[in-house]
């Protein structure tokens, strides 16, 4: 570590990975809620368990990617942190802020919830995963508008490169578009529409910025690639990222209201989208097959590359699978939307926080080379275990989509909701089964920070 | 003829990346070629009456306008790749001549498009009034934007000339840039009979 304010780092990424482990336990338990309906309640409905495991999530890579900025800036700008002190006052902050968030969803019935947190005041709650409170809206503001300055002002007073003007771009545009979940207009189509240039922009454009920037940082670390060499490789992809990401809104335009030549527009981008993940795998693999160096870590390359496998196959092939506006029109919210969902924010975005948790950890406790073979041999079972389980829980989804879709969309004989949920009663159980795989791998991630270093010494 | 080959392979021309975007462009467009083709099947009637409103003339003149900038950039690119340690800094001068004529009618391009554009706007056509205008906007539009870029593109190797920037060595830049205005061009070679002119 060439900088003691990448320190900062250490708390947001322990803290990512305690959420992660509650986000999936909450799964888990509505996993269990699929099969046996009245499992937890009245204590803990299925919409409540719904919601903690969706915002836990979106709260979780927040705090993944302020650690991975934390300690990637001042590396990349060759100076310290601008205030590692406001770093660590918006880590508490954001902290407290999500815990009692939570909290709040969890012991307070929601219609409560929205008067004890002036929501009359301004309206912005009840909208899916902008279900916070406004206070936690604006402490979200405020967090992400401290973590901004205190990134640009270290990228304004040192070294200027592609990876940081990337990330930057990112955040920025992070910051404007969830200024639109404060607005929340009278006609449902525009409330609709508009709520999408949070959700949408977010997941497929800024936050792809993000993570282009992280993966562009580590393989630089862990390869020895010619920076100029990486630098084209992310521009290229970001830019084709960028202009199918926002035409591809528009998938979320359909049938809901919106003039119809959102059909075409969003179903020809989207039919573009899964090519810059795919540019994204062979940026991977070709910088590792020719890479300079062979680092010790071997963990963080391996992730690397799995983040790029992994969100080609979660956010562009299942997303093109059901992005055509006449596939999307027997598809939409079925469980098929869930299987790309959860593909791809755990191939994009958790496992590019693994990435940079595998490659940082170890230096930040003061094992420059990466952690010993016995711990990498072991992080590597909870990867394999991890994967597993993401992609068998997600074909398991897919499966049930369309059962789903055949039970009730397709011929003339449909079966009502809950008798087609009784027949993929099985499905559901295979997934439940691949999610404690899931689970089971992501404790043992966590083990392999334990492991005693044996060979040092 | 002297050629001197720059470092890098000479096929294909300029930079690899470029090639990537050509390629996804012409997957792009191609889907919305299909899209047009397989609308205009349905209705026909409607796209053949639609079509009469579009000002062939101008189009037209915009295809001739793009072949000749396309030809300039051609013109540019052999001043570069023919000249020799001796003659870099007149080739750079020569090439820097024909890229700022080839720009100068990328605007006329863009000035034409957007007087056609203010027409059709004119008679209150939208990307709704139609499945053949929306075809129509989309595609123009959409081209509109990359003629855009091709000129920034086509501005920065103009200064690079000026700077005398390409050298025996390293003149895959401009190789590059002109790739990219082939395929401005060739999409509207192949837009432009499609929805203004085919019946």
């Amino acid at each position: 570590m060439k900088y003691t304010s990448q320190m900062v780092a250490k708390p947001y990424f322990i803290f990512a990975l305690i959420l992660l482990a509650g986000e999936i336990l909450f799964g888990l338990l509505m996993a269990v809620q699929y099969l046996f309906g009245d499992f937890l309640f009245p204590l803990i409905p299925f919409n409540v368990l719904r919601m903690v495991h969706t915002n836990l999530l979106i709260v979780l890579i927040l705090f993944g990617f302020m650690g991975a900025s934390y300690y990637l800036v001042p590396e990349e700008a060759e100076r310290e942190l601008w205030s590692p002190k406001l770093a660590i006052i918006t880590f508490w902050v954001f902290a407290v802020t999500g815990v009692a968030t939570i909290l709040g969803y969890l012991f307070v019935p929601y219609a409560e919830l929205t008067e004890l947190t002036f929501n009359n005041l301004l309206p912005t709650m009840g909208r899916e995963f902008l279900e916070q409170p406004l206070p936690t809206k604006l402490g979200i503001v405020l967090v992400v508008v401290s973590y901004i300055v205190n990134v640009t002002m270290t990228v304004i007073l040192g070294r200027k490169t592609v990876i940081t003007t990337v990330l930057f771009t990112g955040l920025f545009f992070m910051a404007a578009f969830f200024l639109v979940a404060f607005y929340v207009p009278e006609n449902l189509v525009l409330d609709k529409f508009l709520w999408w240039f949070t959700i949408h922009l977010w997941v497929e454009a800024t936050w792809e910025l993000i993570l282009g920037a992280i993966l562009a940082f580590v393989l630089i670390k862990v390869t020895g690639v010619d920076r100029e060499h990486i630098d084209k490789w992310l521009y290229l992809i970001i830019a084709m990222t960028m202009i199918s990401g926002i035409l591809g809104t528009g998938h979320h335009f359909f049938y809901m209201g919106a003039p119809e030549y959102w059909l075409w527009i969003g179903s020809i981008a989207s039919a573009v989208e899964p090519l810059p993940f795919f540019l994204m795998i062979l940026f991977a693999f070709t910088m590792s097959k020719n890479r300079k160096i062979k680092h010790d870590n071997e963990m963080a390359l391996t992730w690397a590359k799995g983040t790029a496998v992994v969100s080609f196959l979660g956010a562009g092939v299942l997303g093109f699978i059901h992005t055509l506006a006449p596939v999307n029109m027997f598809t939409h919210g079925t469980q098929l939307t869930a299987a790309h969902g959860h593909l791809s924010f755990y191939g994009a975005y958790i496992m590019i926080i693994f990435t940079i948790i595998s490659y940082a950890m170890p230096i930040m406790r003061g094992r420059p080379h990466g952690n010993c073979a016995k711990a990498q041999a072991l992080e590597l079972k909870s990867f394999w275990m991890m994967n597993i389980g993401m992609v068998g829980l997600t074909l398991s989804l897919a499966t049930a989509g369309v059962m789903q879709i055949l039970d009730q969309r397709v011929g003339t004989e449909l079966l009502g909701f809950m008798e087609s949920q009784t027949t993929i009663a099985g499905v559901y159980t295979v997934r439940a089964g691949f999610g404690v795989l899931v689970f089971l791998g992501l404790l043992t991630y966590f083990a392999s920070f334990f492991v005693k270093e044996e060979q040092i010494a | 003829m002297p050629r001197h080959l720059s470092i890098k392979a000479p096929y294909p021309p300029g930079d690899f990346a470029i090639w990537i975007i050509i390629y996804v462009e012409l997957l792009t467009f191609s889907l919305l070629f299909i899209g047009y083709a397989f609308s205009r099947r349905a209705e026909v009637e409607l796209f053949n009456a639609s079509q009469l409103v579009l000002n062939q003339t101008s189009g037209f003149i915009n295809t001739l306008i793009l072949i000749t900038s396309s030809y300039f950039i051609v013109k540019a690119v052999q001043s570069i790749k023919n000249m020799t340690k001796q003659t870099t800094q007149s080739a750079n001068s020569v090439a820097s001549k024909w890229l700022l004529s080839a720009m100068f009618l990328g605007f006329l391009f863009l000035l034409m498009k957007v007087s056609e554009f203010t027409q059709i706007f004119g008679m209150g056509i939208n990307l709704s009034t139609n499945t053949f205008f929306m075809f129509y906007l989309l595609l123009t539009m959409f081209h509109f934007m990359h003629v855009m870029l091709g000129l920034i593109i086509l501005g920065n190797i103009y200064q690079k000339t000026k700077r005398v920037g390409y050298t025996t060595d390293d003149y895959s830049g401009i190789e590059t840039g002109a790739s990219y205005w082939h395929l401005v061009d060739l999409l509207w070679i192949v837009l432009f009979p499609l929805i203004y002119i085919i019946r």
